[in-house]
């Protein structure tokens, strides 16, 4: 057994309105850049819908993730490492712009250039970001959201092919919830294994998965690996990218700012460990409907002694252990098993996962005029309407209806034995006993799933500044933007001496996040004096003006006198 | 030997070898950042499933060709028994061959630069001379093969234009050789020279970093929090600087 530990992530789709708040405050924190316009490393989809890019689910034509051989044993779907080096001058399996939708903004400047006194009112046209000239919109990272577009696009769902005959499309019996995606941070990252550079990398402390963007040539070949279309290629700076998993955030024990931001509040951070030894024969499970079995039993029990004294001996820091035991991702996961992974038949361990939602059957109990929220109802109507459970059977469990039949039973028996509770009616302990859980257990399962607050939702042990200086290295991570000028329109322009984006890239402020942690935990005001304290406008609170301002010259010497 | 000849066969070879050795350590030291090949792929394919992998697999048999050519000696190869016959025609056969796939992967290419417009528009100044001294050296290279045999009266490069090429690397340059040969092949050295000079500087640097490491490195690389790049020797220190208060 060699214990290591990860940063995982559940979300409750349950609690998913399709906002789309995390995915503009990922965009406006990470890829707010040129090159990386089309690139959002958290999305949230339409279910049934097409995704982002499209169909990147259909793995028979983007090939991507792990598959096994012949001989059993596991090896790239889109081919091993002679062939990737043979293609590596033209990728035919790398989706294209189109793939994914060209960027594009508007011409607003005609809208006060434009000569007064004209029949027409000026309007601000669309121009491609690619090449500058008028562009058509024809598609965008969204364009099916709520079902837009209707079932001639909904059709094109790789998920719906496989369970179509037992769907019905016409829109009186259409469901569809959100599904919001992060890279997996897979403990079997098959973008890592296509990278012919060696680029991107697991760390060992919380099994993050990054691009090297010194190292990153520009092979495109993680574009290829992820089955989850995950990592994108900048086509300003010719590197890939990813979601880094808010790393300099995680690293002082705050959350992503996906998570921060949900108004949900539906994502859950901590740690897990596992036995890293065990985590090739689990992903190289020969059925692919055992794989979310075997990926739960590679997660080991924080609460086994045998546990903790190997994690120490894989020198994993204590509080480690300790979150880890207080995890909310383990007890969703392990505890409680109502969190399901995101297409393990891909074979690379993804590490965020998901509590299937119960509203569609809920809403349809409902619309047909049943009580909604009565146990009998509900288990009856889980077991009637196959068509979401067979829709998130093939999102979660490789299609086998059983563990989600399961998950949605939990909650429907969670939400029947609270309803009585709320309503003042006595508890009915055979609707715990009928999903085989305690009612002990249905009412913790119910604290983490709705009363959960900030700290119990994300437990997140700050890295260690003893194994290695964090402040000093601290300025030394590397983030992925690139301070290059990139305001001087599209394409041309802005290239540095040796071609586009040439130089260093910036360093991440890790100070920052510093300040913004002590900003949120703290009751005093940052001392603005400092710059330590200064605010980036970005993460910018609205709790005072203090430091987003310098010091006032006319203030006394003594508020200024303290600076390092 | 006229100065006119020195500066030509001797300064500039040498300045542009120590700029492309240099400049290599150099970019690498202090541009890992821009050391990429930069793709268009995600702009467009069609030409360049076509374009690309002929043009390089052509040039890698050009560089093939040239190792041979030129690096290895005629005696080596005699001692080794190729008759002079046999030599000529596979250097013929194998260097049309290799030749026209470049060229013909190389019009695609700029073909596609130019009519594609997000292309064309990411195509910056740097890769404009880039392609202008690349094309050039392959157009002339090729144009002094097919022509020469094509007149029937085939230069054989063995023995002055390769001992010259030789002599340099030894750093006694036998310039009366290359002062010997044909017109063609003087004009292909001098532009090879220049494309030699700029290469660190444009995107040509991504030759280097072919990663044949990944035939034999483990699938997924682990790598510590702590180890990460150390700064850029440009960068200084990076303290806090506070303005005097």
């Amino acid at each position: 057994m060699r214990v290591m530990a990860q940063m995982a992530m559940v979300m409750n789709l349950d609690k998913c309105i399709g906002c789309h708040t995390c995915s503009v405050t990922c965009k406006q924190a990470w890829t707010n850049r040129s090159g990386v316009e089309y690139v959002w490393f958290n999305n949230v989809e339409t279910r049934p819908g097409q995704g982002y890019p499209r169909t990147y689910q259909d793995q028979e034509r983007w090939q991507g993730g792990w598959t096994l051989n012949r001989r059993g044993r596991l090896t790239l779907k889109a081919g091993g490492r002679v062939k990737k080096l043979l293609n590596i001058f033209s990728n035919p399996l790398m989706p294209s712009i189109q793939d994914y939708y060209e960027p594009w903004t508007y011409d607003y400047e005609h809208l006060t250039t434009a000569p007064a006194g004209q029949a027409t009112s000026p309007v601000a046209r669309p121009k491609s970001l690619l090449t500058g000239a008028d562009h058509k919109i024809t598609w965008s990272a969204n364009w099916d959201d709520d079902l837009g577009g209707g079932p001639e696009l909904t059709v094109n769902d790789p998920l719906l092919a496989r369970v179509s005959e037992k769907i019905r499309l016409d829109y009186e019996r259409a469901f569809m919830f959100y599904l919001p995606r992060i890279c997996e941070h897979c403990l079997n990252p098959s973008c890592a294994a296509s990278c012919p550079s060696g680029a991107i990398y697991k760390r060992t402390e919380d099994g993050i998965v990054l691009v090297d963007q010194d190292r990153c040539r520009g092979w495109r070949m993680c574009v290829t690996g992820c089955p989850y279309k995950k990592v994108y290629f900048n086509h300003r700076t010719g590197k890939a990218e990813k979601c880094t998993f808010c790393y300099p955030r995680i690293e002082v024990g705050i959350p992503t700012v996906c998570s921060e931001t949900c108004v949900g509040r539906l994502r859950y951070i901590g740690v897990v460990l596992y036995d890293a030894d065990a985590v090739l024969t689990a992903a190289a499970t020969p059925d692919v409907k055992d794989l979310y079995q075997a990926q739960r039993e590679v997660l080991l029990d924080p609460d086994d002694p045998a546990v903790q004294a190997a994690a120490e001996a894989a020198g994993i820091p204590r509080d480690w252990v300790t979150a880890a035991q207080r995890s909310p991702v383990w007890a969703l996961i392990n505890r409680f098993q109502v969190a399901l992974p995101l297409h393990p038949e891909y074979r690379t361990m993804p590490m965020v996962w998901y509590i299937p939602p119960l509203s569609p059957v809920v809403d349809q109990l409902r619309e047909t005029g049943h009580d909604g929220e009565d146990a009998g109802n509900l288990f009856g109507a889980i077991e009637a309407l196959r068509i979401p459970i067979g829709y998130l059977a093939e999102l979660f469990t490789a299609g086998d209806p059983a563990p989600v039949d399961g998950v949605l039973r939990r909650l429907a028996a969670m939400r029947s034995y609270m309803r009585d509770i709320n309503l003042g009616q006595p508890p009915r302990p055979e609707i715990a006993a009928a999903v085989g859980m305690s009612t002990a257990e249905l009412q913790d399962m119910f604290r983490l799933l709705a009363v959960a607050k900030y700290d119990e939702r994300y437990v997140i042990p700050p890295a260690h500044p003893e194994l290695g200086d964090l402040r000093e290295r601290a300025h030394e991570l590397e983030e992925l933007a690139c301070s290059l000028d990139y305001d001087d329109g599209p394409g041309m322009g802005g290239s540095g001496p040796f071609g586009e984006s040439s130089g260093g890239p910036a360093p991440v402020a890790v100070e920052t996040f510093h300040a913004l942690k002590t900003r949120q935990t703290s009751d005093r005001l940052t001392d603005a004096s400092s710059s330590r304290g200064r605010v980036n406008l970005l993460n910018w609170d609205g709790k005072s003006s203090e430091g987003v301002f310098p010091p006032k010259p006319t203030a006394s010497s003594t508020d200024e006198g303290d600076a390092p | 030997m006229s100065a006119g000849n020195i500066l030509l066969w001797v300064i500039v070879p040498y300045i542009c070898i120590a700029t492309f050795v240099l400049g290599h350590i150099w970019r690498y030291r202090y541009d890992k950042f821009g050391w990429t090949t930069r793709s268009s792929q995600l702009y467009e394919r069609r030409l360049l499933r076509i374009g690309s992998p002929l043009f390089h697999f052509g040039i890698l048999l050009v560089i093939l060709g040239h190792v041979v050519g030129i690096l290895i000696p005629e005696s080596t190869t005699k001692a080794l028994g190729v008759s002079e016959h046999a030599y000529h025609l596979s250097a013929v056969t194998l260097g049309t061959v290799s030749g026209v796939m470049t060229v013909a992967g190389m019009a695609i290419l700029i073909y596609r630069r130019r009519t594609t417009g997000p292309v064309f528009s990411a195509t910056t100044t740097n890769d404009k001379i880039m392609y202008v001294l690349l094309a050039l050296t392959i157009g002339l290279g090729l144009a002094t093969t097919v022509l020469g045999n094509a007149t029937g009266a085939a230069h054989d490069y063995r023995v002055d234009v390769a001992p010259w090429f030789r002599s340099v690397l030894y750093f006694d340059p036998h310039t009366h050789l290359i002062v010997a040969a044909p017109i063609g092949f003087e004009i292909h050295a001098i532009s090879a020279w220049l494309l030699f000079a700029f290469w660190p500087f444009s995107r040509l640097v991504h030759v280097f970093s072919a990663p044949v490491g990944y035939l034999t490195r483990p699938y997924i690389v682990y790598r510590s929090r702590e180890a990460v790049t150390p700064r850029r020797g440009w960068e200084g220190s990076r303290l806090p600087v506070e303005p005097p208060g």
